[in-house]
């Protein structure tokens, strides 16, 4: 498994943790009653369990196992791209998830600058796998 | 494919067409007439689909594809991952019953059981992450 997909999976891992601690807390207030403060954590805990677990978790997995551009063990491409997808969909979480929070006059920008970054994370994941999406080396 | 996998897509594969049955009942309710039980599985179906389905069929494939954690114990102890099936469908299934239930007719103990499924998903999710971790490795 390369070093991007480590951390890419790690990450998913963390953040499996955060939205599911956000998911418990959400359904013990259903339960329980809760103050807004509860209430507030859904946007983050779709954020987190949607785009920080399942979306980078898949993109982590397929930079792993995707057929190989090249013979050489350690030849899966530039590995440039796909740390930017990594700095940037974690970076677009975050701003994305804490801007849907609550109404604030900044927090409109935020969370559209979470969805940019998260845009551009896709785009440049999409670029460096589109040529990894053939037959296998050993099958060509 | 260990055992325990094909469990945890056997599950998931009854999460999928159990999500959409939910959701499809949801959907006709309006046009039906039905009990407003049924508008309040809404979420039920959403989380049946997004926890029963998608995370479960993570679960299990990531146990199967993942490097080996040794030689001598490919896939680690098997406790965390046995944990992790059991919990995860408890808490689903207690949130299938209670969440709708609670919305209806609230009372302490629907409370008290839904308070239970959060308790066993977050288990079972820091039982999955407990599991998995070592084998994000190299190889």
């Amino acid at each position: 498994m390369p070093v991007p997909s480590r951390w890419m999976i790690r990450a998913a891992l963390a953040y499996l943790m955060l939205g599911f601690t956000a998911g418990a807390l959400l359904l013990a207030a259903k339960g329980m009653g809760g103050g807004p403060g509860v209430w507030s954590l859904r946007p983050l805990h779709i954020e987190w369990l949607l785009v920080g677990w399942t979306a980078q978790l898949t993109m982590g997995v397929a930079y792993w196992i995707f057929p190989r551009v090249a013979l050489r063990r350690d030849v899966s491409g530039s590995a440039v791209p796909v740390w930017f997808t990594f700095a940037a969909l974690n970076a677009g979480v975050w701003l994305a998830g804490l801007g849907a929070i609550e109404p604030r006059a900044w927090n409109g920008a935020m969370a559209l600058g979470g969805r940019l970054l998260e845009v551009a994370a896709a785009a440049a994941f999409v670029m460096a796998m589109w040529k990894r999406v053939r037959p296998g080396l050993a099958q060509m | 494919m260990p055992p325990l996998t094909r469990w945890y897509i056997r599950f998931a594969f009854g999460y999928l067409v159990l999500a959409l049955l939910t959701g499809t009942a949801a959907a006709a309710r309006q046009p039906f007439g039905l009990p407003p039980v049924i508008a309040a599985l809404g979420p039920v179906a959403v989380h049946l689909f997004v926890v029963g389905w998608i995370t479960q069929m993570i679960f299990g494939v990531a146990y199967w594809m993942f490097p080996r954690h040794s030689a001598e114990m490919p896939r680690g102890d098997p406790a965390p991952a046995i944990m992790t099936l059991v919990l995860i469908n408890t808490g689903l299934l207690l949130r299938v019953v209670a969440e709708p239930w609670q919305a209806v007719r609230p009372s302490g103990a629907v409370a008290a059981l839904l308070v239970l499924s959060a308790v066993a998903q977050w288990l079972a999710g820091l039982a999955f992450v407990w599991q998995m971790w070592p084998r994000v490795k190299e190889r």
